[in-house]
């Protein structure tokens, strides 16, 4: 059974980021990193190849140009067994619902896969769609914020999800669709001889003709979603005061009346 | 003066390390004159405490340029994470690599290399710092047996490892008296053997520091290092690797400083404008990025000479001397941007300075290295070829399993 796991590159969560006059964003000097909810899913991946019996192989995969690589070679770092990236020239200006077709399809290719596991949503466009978009055009089952897979076999799930109102707990037949949250698990360190792994592995890349991709369903073509105008939002102007009373209680009442005259509660 | 993919990997594992379980929890660790003993744990999980050493004697197969990355990356968060680094692997493993027989790297390597035994180095005494050839702690042989006696002090992790290499004088009267000394491998188990630490330290307080005394404490001759009189030589040989590991981390200091100044500059305002725009402010921020970059050429170089194969005794120092002084440096600087809270230790910087004096006494005080360029420079020094080099980097002979 392959496990897979899908991720993006995106700029460090440490980044400052610049938009200028025409709409494109930048990062400066700030290193490409993978998606940093994205490594809760590889662990996820990784810890399940222990439990399930049986000959399970974890693919990691991203659709991106270049740089998708430091995506995938920190996986390969952190132990999957082998990475593809896809891309084509023809995939540039995807928006969520063209990455999922082409994420699709490249798990079928794949073949034999009994659960695809992805990070909580990417800390740079933020949408959390990809994961459901991918689990309808597969047919597979969807579940997302899943903060524990409590029971697993070949053929069935029970997964907790962290709601605003509490813990669901959901069963599901394989395949599945998983949407994993910080929490889930404590994604490990690159090992150093994860890192050499990394360095040295092969890095397939499968293009629209390799996966079988509909020129229409792909890149801008593909997309639904128009780009109006790109902006840096207005820097928050904000002020903060320290509340200083002789004793806790005293503290406490003017914190509740200030909050109480700002409408805050 | 790229690195390898490899290397930039190291950097970013041990820096998401250092930023994620170390930054959070360091100052109070640092307060309390605690060592953070799962820190400890956790560098030797990741292989850190074998990250040069070759795969088959349990280390993880990286080259000695890594060990200078990972030791700025280490000391950009805590010198007292450095310092294990400067102990354990420069001036212990890797002088077990340089001198042990194959049998003795068999039993004391490994499970150093594997993180499973924390290992020291003892040379300091009470009455002998930068003078070691006046030790007066002695190793009396009797039959396959030496007795040890002495205190050894100012000893990091003293109190923590489990394996010290102690230098003790076999023949107390020769002359010149650097040739009666013979190192050890000294086991804490050993009976005779107490330890303890130092209280009121300037600085890396959350590090241990202390003493070591050994009293008839019964060593076979099997864990001698080297021949008898061999010890100078080996304990020197041990700072060139130990010193390179403070150079390293010091130039992860001055990093710290710089990056904890700039942040500062650009948000305290004075005069109306934000400090970073003062000129005098300026100065300070440009002598950090300065030194920051000197200091990492010259340990790069040096760590470039190792992988060679090449003696750097003289790199070595020069890195040491000029990194630690410019650690400190750049530590007093980075008070001053931070005005009166960074006199506080409501702010890193006040650790960074009380961390930096530290390097500029161990492994070589600043006037010993002085002294030391002075004698290359004036012809008066050169080294001479020793019977065990240190073996320069060989991939794959590193990595074979
Ligand atoms: C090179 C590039 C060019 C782009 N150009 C455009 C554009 O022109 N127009 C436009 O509208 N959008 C564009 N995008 C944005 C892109 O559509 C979204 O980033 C992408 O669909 C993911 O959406 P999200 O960030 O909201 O992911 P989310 O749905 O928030 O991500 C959830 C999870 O999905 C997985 N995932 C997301 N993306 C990928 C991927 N590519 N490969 C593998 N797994 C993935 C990860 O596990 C991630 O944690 C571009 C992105 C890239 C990388
Ligand atoms: C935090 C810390 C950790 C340490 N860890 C270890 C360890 O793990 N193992 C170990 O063996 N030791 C360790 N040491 C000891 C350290 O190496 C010695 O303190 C150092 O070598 C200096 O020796 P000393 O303190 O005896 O100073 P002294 O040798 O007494 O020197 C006093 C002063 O005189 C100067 N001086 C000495 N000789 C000359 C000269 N010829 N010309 C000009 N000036 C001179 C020195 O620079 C210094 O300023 C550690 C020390 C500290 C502070």
């Amino acid at each position: 059974m392959h496990i897979v796991v899908c991720t993006k590159q995106t700029p460090d969560s440490a980044a400052k980021l610049a938009v200028d006059d025409a709409g494109h964003v930048s990062w400066g000097d700030s290193p490409i990193v993978i998606n940093p909810w994205d490594e809760y899913a590889v662990e996820e991946a990784l810890l399940l190849k222990d439990r399930i019996d049986g000959d399970v192989q974890v693919v990691v995969i991203s659709m991106g140009p270049e740089e998708a690589l430091e995506a995938l070679k920190h996986a390969i770092a952190m132990g999957c067994d082998r990475a593809i990236r896809i891309w084509d020239e023809a995939f540039a200006g995807s928006d969520t619902l063209a990455t999922s077709y082409v994420l699709a399809r490249a798990i079928e290719k794949i073949g034999d896969v009994g659960m695809v596991l992805f990070g909580k949503s990417a800390i740079d466009s933020q949408t959390g769609q990809v994961a459901v978009a991918v689990a309808r055009r597969l047919g597979f089952s969807p579940l997302t914020n899943v903060i524990k897979i409590a029971e697993i076999d070949g053929a069935s799930m029970t997964a907790e999800r962290l709601l605003e109102e509490g813990r669901q707990v959901v069963q599901a037949p394989l395949p599945a669709v998983v949407g994993t949250t910080k929490g889930i698990n404590e994604p490990r360190y690159p090992s150093f001889m994860g890192i050499r792994k990394a360095t040295r592995a092969e890095y397939p890349l499968w293009t629209a003709g390799d996966i079988g991709a509909a020129a229409d369903k792909v890149g801008a073509a593909g997309s639904g979603v128009r780009w109006e105008r790109i902006f840096a939002p207005p820097a928050r102007e904000g002020s903060a005061e320290i509340v200083a009373a002789d004793t806790v209680e005293e503290s406490a009442r003017i914190l509740v009346d200030k909050l109480l005259a700002e409408k805050v509660i | 003066m790229d690195l390898t993919a490899e290397q930039e990997m190291v950097v970013r594992m041990v820096r998401d390390f250092a930023e994620k379980e170390v930054a959070p929890v360091i100052k109070e660790y640092d307060r309390q004159h605690k060592v953070n003993r799962e820190a400890l744990q956790r560098m030797a999980e990741l292989g850190l405490l074998g990250v040069c050493l070759p795969v088959r004697y349990g280390g993880q197969g990286m080259d000695y340029v890594t060990l200078g990355l990972v030791c700025e990356e280490l000391e950009r968060v805590d010198s007292s994470l450095r310092v294990v680094m400067s102990v354990h692997v420069g001036l212990n493993c890797l002088g077990l690599l340089q001198w042990a027989s194959e049998e003795q790297k068999e039993r004391f390597l490994v499970p150093q290399a594997r993180g499973e035994r924390l290992a020291t180095y003892g040379l300091t005494e009470p009455g002998a710092g930068s003078d070691p050839a006046a030790i007066a702690a002695t190793a009396r042989r009797e039959g396959d047996v030496y007795y040890l006696n002495g205190e050894k002090m100012w000893i990091s992790l003293a109190d923590v490892a489990d394996q010290f290499l102690i230098f003790a004088k076999t023949d107390p009267h020769l002359d010149p008296p650097w040739r009666g000394i013979s190192a050890f491998l000294v086991q804490r188990e050993m009976a005779g053997v107490t330890t303890g630490d130092i209280h009121g330290k300037l600085g890396v307080r959350a590090g241990s520091t202390g003493w070591i005394s050994m009293d008839e404490v019964a060593v076979p001759a099997a864990n001698r290092i080297g021949g008898e009189g061999e010890g100078f030589k080996i304990a020197m040989s041990c700072l060139d690797n130990g010193r390179y590991t403070v150079g390293a981390g010091a130039t992860g200091l001055i990093r710290a400083c710089l990056e904890a100044s700039v942040k500062y500059a650009l948000e305290r305002r004075t005069f109306g404008v934000e400090i970073g725009q003062h000129q005098l402010i300026q100065q300070m921020i440009a002598h950090m990025k300065r030194d920051y970059e000197i200091a990492r050429l010259l340990y790069l170089r040096a760590g470039w000479l190792k992988n060679q194969g090449v003696r750097n005794t003289q790199q070595t120092s020069l890195c040491k001397w000029f990194a630690t002084e410019a650690s400190f440096r750049a530590a007093s600087d980075a008070v001053q941007v931070h005005g009166s809270y960074g006199y506080s230790d409501e702010y890193d910087v006040e650790r960074y300075l009380r961390n930096a004096k530290g390097a500029c006494i161990y492994e070589g005080s600043s006037q010993i290295h002085q002294l030391l360029q002075a004698g290359y420079a004036l012809g008066y020094r050169d080294d001479r070829p020793l019977r065990c080099e240190l073996p320069a980097y060989d991939a794959a002979l590193w990595q074979e399993e």
